[in-house]
Protein backbone atom coordinates (compact mmCIF):
# COMPACT_ATOMS: atom_id res chain seq x y z
CA UNK A 1 0.00 0.00 0.00
CA UNK A 2 1.37 3.36 -1.02
CA UNK A 3 0.84 6.23 1.41
CA UNK A 4 0.96 9.85 0.27
CA UNK A 5 1.59 12.52 2.92
CA UNK A 6 1.13 16.17 1.94
CA UNK A 7 3.06 18.48 4.26
CA UNK A 8 3.16 22.23 4.73
CA UNK A 9 6.04 24.54 5.57
CA UNK A 10 4.92 26.92 8.32
CA UNK A 11 6.34 29.27 10.93
CA UNK A 12 7.66 27.12 13.78
CA UNK A 13 5.08 26.70 16.52
CA UNK A 14 7.39 28.23 19.13
CA UNK A 15 7.74 31.52 17.25
CA UNK A 16 5.66 34.45 18.38
CA UNK A 17 4.65 35.99 15.08
CA UNK A 18 4.57 39.71 14.29
CA UNK A 19 2.21 41.49 11.97
CA UNK A 20 3.99 43.71 9.43
CA UNK A 21 3.69 47.44 10.18
CA UNK A 22 1.93 48.06 6.85
CA UNK A 23 -0.68 45.37 7.70
CA UNK A 24 0.06 43.47 4.52
CA UNK A 25 0.69 40.19 6.31
CA UNK A 26 2.77 38.40 8.90
CA UNK A 27 6.52 39.07 8.94
CA UNK A 28 8.27 35.91 7.76
CA UNK A 29 11.77 37.40 7.42
CA UNK A 30 14.39 35.52 9.45
CA UNK A 31 11.71 33.47 11.14
CA UNK A 32 12.29 29.79 11.88
CA UNK A 33 10.22 27.59 9.57
CA UNK A 34 9.25 23.98 10.25
CA UNK A 35 7.04 21.15 9.11
CA UNK A 36 3.50 21.91 10.30
CA UNK A 37 3.15 19.88 13.54
CA UNK A 38 0.03 18.05 12.36
CA UNK A 39 1.83 17.10 9.12
CA UNK A 40 4.70 15.74 11.22
CA UNK A 41 2.17 13.50 12.96
CA UNK A 42 0.96 12.42 9.49
CA UNK A 43 4.51 11.47 8.44
CA UNK A 44 5.00 9.56 11.68
CA UNK A 45 1.78 7.61 11.12
CA UNK A 46 2.75 6.72 7.56
CA UNK A 47 6.25 5.64 8.58
CA UNK A 48 4.82 3.53 11.44
CA UNK A 49 2.47 1.85 8.96
CA UNK A 50 5.49 1.02 6.82
CA UNK A 51 7.43 -0.32 9.79
CA UNK A 52 4.43 -2.48 10.67
CA UNK A 53 4.40 -3.91 7.14
CA UNK A 54 1.04 -2.33 6.25
CA UNK A 55 2.47 0.33 3.95
CA UNK A 56 5.01 -0.34 1.21
CA UNK A 57 6.05 3.18 0.31
CA UNK A 58 5.72 6.62 1.92
CA UNK A 59 5.77 9.65 -0.38
CA UNK A 60 5.93 13.16 1.11
CA UNK A 61 4.68 16.05 -1.00
CA UNK A 62 4.69 19.81 -0.52
CA UNK A 63 3.17 22.60 -2.57
CA UNK A 64 4.99 25.94 -2.36
CA UNK A 65 8.26 27.74 -2.94
CA UNK A 66 11.63 26.06 -3.43
CA UNK A 67 12.42 26.54 0.27
CA UNK A 68 9.89 23.76 0.99
CA UNK A 69 12.68 21.34 0.02
CA UNK A 70 14.05 21.87 3.51
CA UNK A 71 10.85 20.50 5.09
CA UNK A 72 10.67 17.65 2.58
CA UNK A 73 14.24 16.65 3.54
CA UNK A 74 13.07 16.58 7.15
CA UNK A 75 10.26 14.22 6.13
CA UNK A 76 12.78 12.00 4.31
CA UNK A 77 14.94 11.97 7.43
CA UNK A 78 11.90 10.92 9.44
CA UNK A 79 11.44 7.90 7.18
CA UNK A 80 9.61 8.91 3.99
CA UNK A 81 11.01 7.04 0.95
CA UNK A 82 10.82 9.87 -1.54
CA UNK A 83 9.48 13.36 -1.89
CA UNK A 84 7.77 15.55 -4.46
CA UNK A 85 7.79 19.34 -4.48
CA UNK A 86 5.16 21.03 -6.57
CA UNK A 87 6.87 24.34 -6.91
CA UNK A 88 5.05 27.64 -7.20
CA UNK A 89 5.55 31.15 -5.92
CA UNK A 90 1.81 31.74 -5.79
CA UNK A 91 0.48 31.86 -2.23
CA UNK A 92 -1.66 28.84 -2.80
CA UNK A 93 -4.93 28.42 -0.93
CA UNK A 94 -6.51 25.12 0.17
CA UNK A 95 -8.59 24.51 -2.96
CA UNK A 96 -5.57 25.11 -5.21
CA UNK A 97 -3.45 22.76 -3.10
CA UNK A 98 -6.19 20.12 -3.18
CA UNK A 99 -6.41 20.37 -6.99
CA UNK A 100 -2.65 20.04 -7.43
CA UNK A 101 -2.59 17.06 -5.08
CA UNK A 102 -5.44 15.44 -6.98
CA UNK A 103 -3.42 15.74 -10.21
CA UNK A 104 -0.48 14.13 -8.44
CA UNK A 105 -2.68 11.40 -6.97
CA UNK A 106 -3.91 10.59 -10.48
CA UNK A 107 -0.30 9.56 -11.20
CA UNK A 108 0.64 8.13 -7.82
CA UNK A 109 -2.55 6.18 -7.11
CA UNK A 110 -1.91 6.02 -3.35
CA UNK A 111 -4.31 3.96 -1.28
CA UNK A 112 -4.03 6.15 1.77
CA UNK A 113 -3.43 9.90 1.94
CA UNK A 114 -2.65 11.28 5.38
CA UNK A 115 -2.93 15.04 5.97
CA UNK A 116 -2.53 17.16 9.08
CA UNK A 117 -5.95 18.30 10.27
CA UNK A 118 -4.96 21.96 9.94
CA UNK A 119 -1.92 24.13 9.44
CA UNK A 120 -0.99 26.30 12.38
CA UNK A 121 -0.58 29.41 10.20
CA UNK A 122 -3.80 29.74 8.21
CA UNK A 123 -5.84 27.53 10.58
CA UNK A 124 -8.22 26.62 7.74
CA UNK A 125 -8.73 22.88 8.27
CA UNK A 126 -9.86 22.35 4.67
CA UNK A 127 -7.27 20.79 2.38
CA UNK A 128 -7.67 17.10 3.27
CA UNK A 129 -11.45 17.22 3.00
CA UNK A 130 -11.32 19.16 -0.29
CA UNK A 131 -8.87 16.63 -1.72
CA UNK A 132 -11.18 13.81 -0.60
CA UNK A 133 -14.12 15.45 -2.38
CA UNK A 134 -12.16 16.04 -5.61
CA UNK A 135 -10.90 12.46 -5.72
CA UNK A 136 -14.18 10.95 -4.51
CA UNK A 137 -12.43 9.37 -1.53
CA UNK A 138 -13.82 8.65 1.91
CA UNK A 139 -12.40 10.57 4.84
CA UNK A 140 -11.57 10.09 8.51
CA UNK A 141 -10.82 13.53 9.90
CA UNK A 142 -9.27 14.52 13.26
CA UNK A 143 -7.98 10.98 13.80
CA UNK A 144 -6.64 9.85 17.16
CA UNK A 145 -6.45 6.16 16.18
CA UNK A 146 -6.06 4.47 12.81
CA UNK A 147 -6.14 0.80 11.90
CA UNK A 148 -6.14 -0.74 8.43
CA UNK A 149 -7.63 -4.13 7.53
CA UNK A 150 -9.52 -5.77 4.67
CA UNK A 151 -9.58 -2.78 2.35
CA UNK A 152 -10.94 -0.53 5.06
CA UNK A 153 -9.61 1.94 7.57
CA UNK A 154 -11.11 2.23 11.00
CA UNK A 155 -10.65 5.71 12.38
CA UNK A 156 -11.31 7.01 15.88
CA UNK A 157 -12.10 10.71 15.49
CA UNK A 158 -11.79 13.46 18.08
CA UNK A 159 -15.15 15.24 17.89
CA UNK A 160 -16.58 18.04 20.03
CA UNK A 161 -18.61 15.67 22.17
CA UNK A 162 -15.94 13.00 22.65
CA UNK A 163 -14.81 10.24 20.31
CA UNK A 164 -16.47 8.81 17.21
CA UNK A 165 -15.40 5.71 15.31
CA UNK A 166 -16.02 5.37 11.58
CA UNK A 167 -15.15 2.69 9.06
CA UNK A 168 -14.08 4.03 5.66
CA UNK A 169 -13.28 2.26 2.38
CA UNK A 170 -9.83 2.56 0.85
CA UNK A 171 -8.57 4.56 -0.90
CA UNK A 172 -9.13 7.02 1.90
CA UNK A 173 -8.05 10.34 3.34
CA UNK A 174 -7.15 10.58 7.01
CA UNK A 175 -6.40 13.86 8.79
CA UNK A 176 -4.41 13.72 12.00
CA UNK A 177 -5.26 15.08 15.41
CA UNK A 178 -2.72 15.67 18.16
CA UNK A 179 -3.01 12.36 19.91
CA UNK A 180 -2.63 10.00 16.95
CA UNK A 181 1.04 9.45 17.79
CA UNK A 182 4.15 11.16 19.08
CA UNK A 183 6.48 12.00 16.21
CA UNK A 184 10.06 10.76 16.47
CA UNK A 185 13.14 12.91 16.10
CA UNK A 186 15.32 12.48 13.04
CA UNK A 187 18.65 10.83 13.89
CA UNK A 188 21.87 12.20 12.44
CA UNK A 189 22.52 9.13 10.25
CA UNK A 190 18.98 9.41 8.90
CA UNK A 191 19.45 13.12 8.18
CA UNK A 192 22.55 12.20 6.18
CA UNK A 193 20.73 9.39 4.35
CA UNK A 194 17.83 11.72 3.54
CA UNK A 195 20.14 13.84 1.39
CA UNK A 196 20.42 10.97 -1.05
CA UNK A 197 16.74 10.09 -1.24
CA UNK A 198 14.89 11.19 -4.39
CA UNK A 199 13.13 14.56 -4.39
CA UNK A 200 11.30 15.37 -7.62
CA UNK A 201 10.25 18.88 -8.52
CA UNK A 202 7.35 19.72 -10.81
CA UNK A 203 5.05 22.69 -11.29
CA UNK A 204 1.27 23.16 -11.16
CA UNK A 205 1.45 24.03 -14.87
CA UNK A 206 3.02 20.69 -15.67
CA UNK A 207 0.16 19.07 -13.79
CA UNK A 208 -2.32 21.21 -15.70
CA UNK A 209 -3.70 22.93 -12.62
CA UNK A 210 -4.54 26.61 -12.15
CA UNK A 211 -3.76 27.57 -8.56
CA UNK A 212 -4.80 31.23 -8.73
CA UNK A 213 -6.48 32.07 -5.40
CA UNK A 214 -10.02 33.45 -5.32
CA UNK A 215 -9.75 34.87 -1.83
CA UNK A 216 -7.82 38.10 -1.51
CA UNK A 217 -6.25 39.11 1.79
CA UNK A 218 -7.08 42.80 2.20
CA UNK A 219 -5.21 43.34 5.44
CA UNK A 220 -3.76 41.55 8.43
CA UNK A 221 -3.92 43.18 11.81
CA UNK A 222 -2.79 42.31 15.28
CA UNK A 223 -5.65 41.27 17.58
CA UNK A 224 -6.99 43.68 20.18
CA UNK A 225 -4.60 43.55 23.10
CA UNK A 226 -5.96 42.71 26.51
CA UNK A 227 -5.01 45.29 29.08
CA UNK A 228 -2.73 43.91 31.72
CA UNK A 229 -4.62 43.04 34.87
CA UNK A 230 -3.57 43.03 38.47
CA UNK A 231 -2.18 40.48 40.88
CA UNK A 232 -4.27 39.77 43.94
CA UNK A 233 -2.70 38.73 47.21
CA UNK A 234 -5.22 36.20 48.45
CA UNK A 235 -8.22 34.08 47.54
CA UNK A 236 -10.31 36.42 49.66
CA UNK A 237 -9.24 39.43 47.61
CA UNK A 238 -9.87 37.50 44.39
CA UNK A 239 -13.43 36.62 45.40
CA UNK A 240 -14.03 40.22 46.47
CA UNK A 241 -12.82 41.56 43.10
CA UNK A 242 -14.93 39.08 41.15
CA UNK A 243 -18.02 40.00 43.14
CA UNK A 244 -17.66 43.73 43.50
CA UNK A 245 -15.37 44.96 40.72
CA UNK A 246 -15.85 42.58 37.78
CA UNK A 247 -19.34 41.62 38.99
CA UNK A 248 -19.16 38.24 37.29
CA UNK A 249 -20.15 36.20 40.34
CA UNK A 250 -22.67 36.79 43.07
CA UNK B 1 -28.97 37.18 -2.21
CA UNK B 2 -30.06 34.43 0.15
CA UNK B 3 -28.03 32.44 2.64
CA UNK B 4 -28.34 28.76 3.42
CA UNK B 5 -27.52 27.85 7.01
CA UNK B 6 -26.76 24.19 7.61
CA UNK B 7 -28.12 23.34 11.06
CA UNK B 8 -26.07 21.51 13.66
CA UNK B 9 -28.03 18.95 15.64
CA UNK B 10 -28.06 15.40 17.01
CA UNK B 11 -31.34 14.39 15.31
CA UNK B 12 -33.20 15.25 18.52
CA UNK B 13 -32.24 18.83 19.30
CA UNK B 14 -31.06 21.85 17.38
CA UNK B 15 -27.65 22.86 18.78
CA UNK B 16 -27.50 26.44 20.11
CA UNK B 17 -24.50 27.22 17.86
CA UNK B 18 -26.95 27.25 14.94
CA UNK B 19 -28.42 30.46 16.38
CA UNK B 20 -24.93 31.99 16.19
CA UNK B 21 -24.59 30.92 12.55
CA UNK B 22 -28.00 32.46 11.76
CA UNK B 23 -26.76 35.68 13.40
CA UNK B 24 -23.74 35.68 11.07
CA UNK B 25 -26.06 35.07 8.10
CA UNK B 26 -28.23 37.97 9.25
CA UNK B 27 -25.14 40.19 9.30
CA UNK B 28 -24.63 39.33 5.62
CA UNK B 29 -28.19 40.21 4.68
CA UNK B 30 -31.83 39.27 4.73
CA UNK B 31 -33.02 36.01 3.27
CA UNK B 32 -32.02 33.01 5.34
CA UNK B 33 -33.06 29.41 4.78
CA UNK B 34 -32.01 26.54 7.03
CA UNK B 35 -31.13 23.03 5.90
CA UNK B 36 -31.61 20.20 8.38
CA UNK B 37 -30.05 16.93 7.25
CA UNK B 38 -30.42 13.91 9.51
CA UNK B 39 -32.64 10.98 10.31
CA UNK B 40 -35.81 11.25 12.38
CA UNK B 41 -35.08 14.94 12.87
CA UNK B 42 -38.50 16.52 12.37
CA UNK B 43 -38.24 18.08 15.84
CA UNK B 44 -35.02 19.79 14.78
CA UNK B 45 -36.68 21.19 11.66
CA UNK B 46 -39.60 22.44 13.76
CA UNK B 47 -37.18 24.15 16.13
CA UNK B 48 -35.33 25.75 13.20
CA UNK B 49 -38.67 26.96 11.79
CA UNK B 50 -39.17 28.86 15.03
CA UNK B 51 -36.09 31.03 14.56
CA UNK B 52 -37.25 34.56 13.66
CA UNK B 53 -35.86 35.69 10.30
CA UNK B 54 -35.75 32.24 8.76
CA UNK B 55 -37.64 32.07 5.44
CA UNK B 56 -38.00 28.34 5.13
CA UNK B 57 -36.55 25.15 6.53
CA UNK B 58 -35.45 22.39 4.18
CA UNK B 59 -35.61 18.98 5.76
CA UNK B 60 -33.62 16.07 4.32
CA UNK B 61 -34.63 13.15 6.51
CA UNK B 62 -32.90 9.93 5.52
CA UNK B 63 -30.80 7.17 7.09
CA UNK B 64 -27.87 8.28 4.89
CA UNK B 65 -27.63 11.49 6.91
CA UNK B 66 -28.14 9.96 10.37
CA UNK B 67 -24.55 10.39 11.55
CA UNK B 68 -23.59 13.45 9.51
CA UNK B 69 -21.12 11.43 7.43
CA UNK B 70 -19.34 13.99 5.26
CA UNK B 71 -19.37 11.75 2.17
CA UNK B 72 -23.19 11.81 2.20
CA UNK B 73 -24.03 15.22 3.67
CA UNK B 74 -21.63 17.25 1.50
CA UNK B 75 -23.18 16.34 -1.90
CA UNK B 76 -26.61 17.17 -0.47
CA UNK B 77 -25.48 20.58 0.79
CA UNK B 78 -23.69 21.28 -2.51
CA UNK B 79 -26.83 20.38 -4.47
CA UNK B 80 -29.23 22.38 -2.30
CA UNK B 81 -26.74 25.22 -1.77
CA UNK B 82 -25.93 25.74 -5.46
CA UNK B 83 -28.76 28.27 -5.79
CA UNK B 84 -27.71 30.35 -2.76
CA UNK B 85 -25.22 33.22 -2.47
CA UNK B 86 -23.82 32.04 0.86
CA UNK B 87 -23.63 28.67 2.62
CA UNK B 88 -22.84 28.85 6.32
CA UNK B 89 -22.37 26.40 9.15
CA UNK B 90 -20.59 26.22 12.50
CA UNK B 91 -16.80 25.87 12.69
CA UNK B 92 -17.32 22.77 14.84
CA UNK B 93 -15.96 19.27 14.25
CA UNK B 94 -19.15 18.54 12.29
CA UNK B 95 -18.90 21.66 10.12
CA UNK B 96 -15.16 21.35 9.61
CA UNK B 97 -15.69 17.77 8.47
CA UNK B 98 -18.25 18.25 5.70
CA UNK B 99 -18.03 21.90 4.62
CA UNK B 100 -14.71 21.77 2.70
CA UNK B 101 -16.17 18.93 0.63
CA UNK B 102 -19.08 21.22 -0.24
CA UNK B 103 -16.73 24.01 -1.29
CA UNK B 104 -14.63 21.65 -3.43
CA UNK B 105 -17.75 20.22 -5.05
CA UNK B 106 -18.86 23.75 -5.96
CA UNK B 107 -15.31 24.69 -7.04
CA UNK B 108 -15.13 27.64 -4.65
CA UNK B 109 -12.94 28.52 -1.69
CA UNK B 110 -14.07 28.11 1.88
CA UNK B 111 -13.66 30.88 4.41
CA UNK B 112 -13.08 29.23 7.75
CA UNK B 113 -13.89 30.39 11.26
CA UNK B 114 -15.14 33.91 10.49
CA UNK B 115 -15.52 36.24 13.45
CA UNK B 116 -16.98 39.28 11.67
CA UNK B 117 -18.86 40.22 8.51
CA UNK B 118 -17.61 43.52 7.01
CA UNK B 119 -19.54 43.20 3.74
CA UNK B 120 -21.35 40.34 1.99
CA UNK B 121 -18.00 39.37 0.45
CA UNK B 122 -15.57 40.60 3.13
CA UNK B 123 -14.96 38.74 6.36
CA UNK B 124 -12.58 38.80 9.30
CA UNK B 125 -10.99 35.58 10.48
CA UNK B 126 -8.24 34.71 12.94
CA UNK B 127 -4.97 33.24 11.66
CA UNK B 128 -1.88 32.04 13.54
CA UNK B 129 -3.93 30.91 16.53
CA UNK B 130 -5.61 34.30 16.74
CA UNK B 131 -2.31 36.19 16.88
CA UNK B 132 -3.36 38.00 13.72
CA UNK B 133 -6.72 38.85 12.21
CA UNK B 134 -7.07 38.74 8.43
CA UNK B 135 -9.68 40.65 6.42
CA UNK B 136 -10.41 38.56 3.37
CA UNK B 137 -12.48 39.22 0.26
CA UNK B 138 -13.97 36.37 -1.70
CA UNK B 139 -14.44 36.63 -5.48
CA UNK B 140 -16.35 33.34 -5.66
CA UNK B 141 -19.99 33.27 -6.82
CA UNK B 142 -20.96 31.26 -3.72
CA UNK B 143 -19.37 32.03 -0.39
CA UNK B 144 -18.89 28.90 1.70
CA UNK B 145 -18.30 29.93 5.29
CA UNK B 146 -17.75 28.36 8.69
CA UNK B 147 -18.58 30.57 11.66
CA UNK B 148 -16.77 30.86 14.99
CA UNK B 149 -19.24 29.82 17.69
CA UNK B 150 -18.33 32.63 20.07
CA UNK B 151 -18.11 35.49 17.58
CA UNK B 152 -21.73 36.54 17.10
CA UNK B 153 -24.53 37.02 19.62
CA UNK B 154 -27.04 34.22 18.99
CA UNK B 155 -30.40 35.23 17.54
CA UNK B 156 -33.58 34.38 19.43
CA UNK B 157 -34.63 30.75 19.13
CA UNK B 158 -38.38 31.31 19.20
CA UNK B 159 -41.04 33.50 17.73
CA UNK B 160 -40.75 32.69 14.04
CA UNK B 161 -43.03 30.50 11.95
CA UNK B 162 -41.19 29.40 8.84
CA UNK B 163 -42.49 26.61 6.64
CA UNK B 164 -40.79 23.23 6.55
CA UNK B 165 -40.26 21.65 3.14
CA UNK B 166 -39.01 18.13 2.55
CA UNK B 167 -35.95 17.59 0.36
CA UNK B 168 -36.24 14.23 -1.34
CA UNK B 169 -32.74 13.92 -2.71
CA UNK B 170 -30.69 11.14 -1.14
CA UNK B 171 -26.92 10.93 -1.43
CA UNK B 172 -25.49 7.72 -0.07
CA UNK B 173 -21.91 7.47 -1.27
CA UNK B 174 -21.48 4.07 0.37
CA UNK B 175 -17.87 4.96 1.22
CA UNK B 176 -18.12 5.24 4.97
CA UNK B 177 -20.10 3.94 7.89
CA UNK B 178 -20.61 4.94 11.48
CA UNK B 179 -19.29 2.38 13.96
CA UNK B 180 -19.71 3.84 17.43
CA UNK B 181 -19.25 6.87 19.59
CA UNK B 182 -18.26 7.60 23.13
CA UNK B 183 -19.71 10.91 24.09
CA UNK B 184 -18.85 12.55 27.37
CA UNK B 185 -21.84 12.66 29.65
CA UNK B 186 -21.95 15.60 31.97
CA UNK B 187 -24.50 17.41 34.03
CA UNK B 188 -22.51 20.56 33.54
CA UNK B 189 -23.14 23.16 30.84
CA UNK B 190 -21.45 22.66 27.49
CA UNK B 191 -17.95 24.12 27.39
CA UNK B 192 -18.60 26.40 24.44
CA UNK B 193 -21.87 27.73 25.84
CA UNK B 194 -21.07 28.05 29.55
CA UNK B 195 -21.18 31.42 31.34
CA UNK B 196 -18.24 30.38 33.49
CA UNK B 197 -15.40 28.01 32.56
CA UNK B 198 -12.77 26.67 34.94
CA UNK B 199 -9.85 24.88 33.31
CA UNK B 200 -6.98 22.86 34.68
CA UNK B 201 -3.53 22.38 33.21
CA UNK B 202 -0.40 20.38 33.79
CA UNK B 203 -0.18 21.90 37.26
CA UNK B 204 -3.12 19.71 38.32
CA UNK B 205 -0.57 16.85 38.33
CA UNK B 206 -3.08 14.06 37.66
CA UNK B 207 -6.64 13.34 36.61
CA UNK B 208 -7.90 12.77 40.14
CA UNK B 209 -6.95 16.26 41.18
CA UNK B 210 -9.40 17.63 38.61
CA UNK B 211 -12.04 16.81 41.23
CA UNK B 212 -10.74 19.88 43.07
CA UNK B 213 -12.42 21.90 40.31
CA UNK B 214 -15.78 20.13 40.73
CA UNK B 215 -16.96 21.92 43.86
CA UNK B 216 -16.10 25.33 42.41
CA UNK B 217 -17.77 24.46 39.10
CA UNK B 218 -20.88 23.34 41.01
CA UNK B 219 -21.08 26.63 42.89
CA UNK B 220 -20.53 28.76 39.77
CA UNK B 221 -22.53 26.64 37.33
CA UNK B 222 -19.32 26.34 35.35
CA UNK B 223 -18.09 23.98 32.65
CA UNK B 224 -14.72 22.33 33.20
CA UNK B 225 -12.00 22.57 30.56
CA UNK B 226 -8.35 21.69 30.25
CA UNK B 227 -5.15 22.68 28.50
CA UNK B 228 -3.59 20.48 25.84
CA UNK B 229 -0.86 19.50 28.30
CA UNK B 230 -3.48 18.06 30.66
CA UNK B 231 -5.19 16.15 27.83
CA UNK B 232 -1.92 14.85 26.35
CA UNK B 233 -0.86 13.67 29.81
CA UNK B 234 -4.07 11.66 29.97
CA UNK B 235 -5.53 13.54 32.96
CA UNK B 236 -8.82 14.20 31.14
CA UNK B 237 -10.46 13.36 27.78
CA UNK B 238 -9.94 15.31 24.54
CA UNK B 239 -13.39 16.90 24.49
CA UNK B 240 -12.29 19.11 27.40
CA UNK B 241 -9.41 20.72 25.51
CA UNK B 242 -9.53 24.49 25.13
CA UNK B 243 -7.17 26.04 22.57
CA UNK B 244 -6.18 26.58 18.96
CA UNK B 245 -6.94 23.01 18.00
CA UNK B 246 -9.49 22.28 20.68
CA UNK B 247 -12.54 24.30 21.65
CA UNK B 248 -12.81 28.07 21.45
CA UNK B 249 -14.59 29.57 24.45
CA UNK B 250 -15.50 33.12 25.39
CA UNK B 251 -17.35 32.96 28.71
CA UNK B 252 -18.07 35.81 31.12
CA UNK B 253 -15.51 34.33 33.49
CA UNK B 254 -12.61 32.04 32.67
CA UNK B 255 -10.53 30.61 35.51
CA UNK B 256 -7.21 29.05 34.46
CA UNK B 257 -5.70 26.84 37.13
CA UNK B 258 -2.17 25.48 36.83
CA UNK B 259 -2.04 26.54 33.18
CA UNK B 260 1.15 28.27 32.04
CA UNK B 261 -0.54 29.98 29.08
CA UNK B 262 1.03 28.74 25.83
CA UNK B 263 -0.15 30.81 22.84
CA UNK B 264 -2.06 27.78 21.60
CA UNK B 265 -4.11 27.77 24.83
CA UNK B 266 -4.60 31.54 24.84
CA UNK B 267 -6.01 31.22 21.31
CA UNK B 268 -8.93 29.29 22.75
CA UNK B 269 -9.88 31.59 25.63
CA UNK B 270 -8.50 35.09 25.33
CA UNK B 271 -11.82 36.54 24.21
CA UNK B 272 -13.30 35.69 27.62
CA UNK B 273 -14.72 38.75 29.39
CA UNK B 274 -12.85 38.25 32.66
CA UNK B 275 -9.84 35.99 33.03
CA UNK B 276 -8.52 34.71 36.35
CA UNK B 277 -5.22 32.84 36.56
CA UNK B 278 -4.06 30.79 39.52
CA UNK B 279 -0.50 29.59 39.16
CA UNK B 280 2.44 29.16 41.47
CA UNK B 281 4.89 30.46 38.86
CA UNK B 282 4.65 34.23 38.94
CA UNK B 283 6.34 34.49 35.52
CA UNK B 284 3.80 32.26 33.77
CA UNK B 285 2.62 33.93 30.53
CA UNK B 286 -1.02 33.35 31.53
CA UNK B 287 -0.67 36.33 33.89
CA UNK B 288 -0.14 38.63 30.90
CA UNK B 289 -3.72 38.10 29.78
CA UNK B 290 -5.33 37.63 33.19
CA UNK B 291 -7.45 40.39 34.70
CA UNK B 292 -6.84 38.91 38.13
CA UNK B 293 -3.79 36.83 38.83
CA UNK B 294 -3.18 34.88 42.02
CA UNK B 295 0.31 33.50 42.56
CA UNK B 296 -0.41 30.53 44.80
CA UNK B 297 -0.21 26.78 45.17
CA UNK B 298 -3.42 25.56 43.60
CA UNK B 299 -3.77 22.75 46.12
CA UNK B 300 -4.23 25.39 48.80
CA UNK B 301 -6.03 28.00 46.74
CA UNK B 302 -8.73 25.77 45.24
CA UNK B 303 -10.23 24.47 48.52
CA UNK B 304 -10.09 28.00 49.88
CA UNK B 305 -11.83 29.37 46.80
CA UNK B 306 -14.54 26.73 47.01
CA UNK B 307 -15.26 27.54 50.64
CA UNK B 308 -15.47 31.28 49.97
CA UNK B 309 -17.91 31.12 47.08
Amino acid sequence: MKVLVPVKRVVDYNVKIRVKPDNSGVDLNNVKMSVNPFCEIAIEEAVSLKEAGTASEVVAVAVGGSSCQEQLRTCLALGADRAVLIETDVEVQPLGVAKVLKALQDKEDAELVIFGKQSIDADNSQTGQMFAALTGMSQGTFASELSIADGKAQVVREVDGGLQTVSISLPAVVTTDLRLNEPRYASLPNIMKAKKKPLDVMTPDELGVDVTPTVEVLSVEPPAEREAGIKVESVEELVDKLKNEAKVIQ
Amino acid sequence: MTSLVVAEHDNAELKPVTLVVVAAAAAIGEGIDVLVAGEGCQAVADAAAGIPGVGKVLLADNAAYANQLAENVAPLVAEVGASYSHILTAHSTVGKNFLPRVAAALDVAQISDIQAVDAPDIFKRPIYAGNAIASVKSADPIKVISVRGTAFDPVAGEGGAASVEAVASVHDAGLSSFVSEELAKSERPELTAARVVISGGRGMQDGENFSLLDGIADKLGAAIGASRAAVDAGFVPNDMQVGQTGKIVAPELYIAVGISGAIQHLAGMKDSKVIVAINKDEDAPIFQVADYGLVADLFQALPELESQL
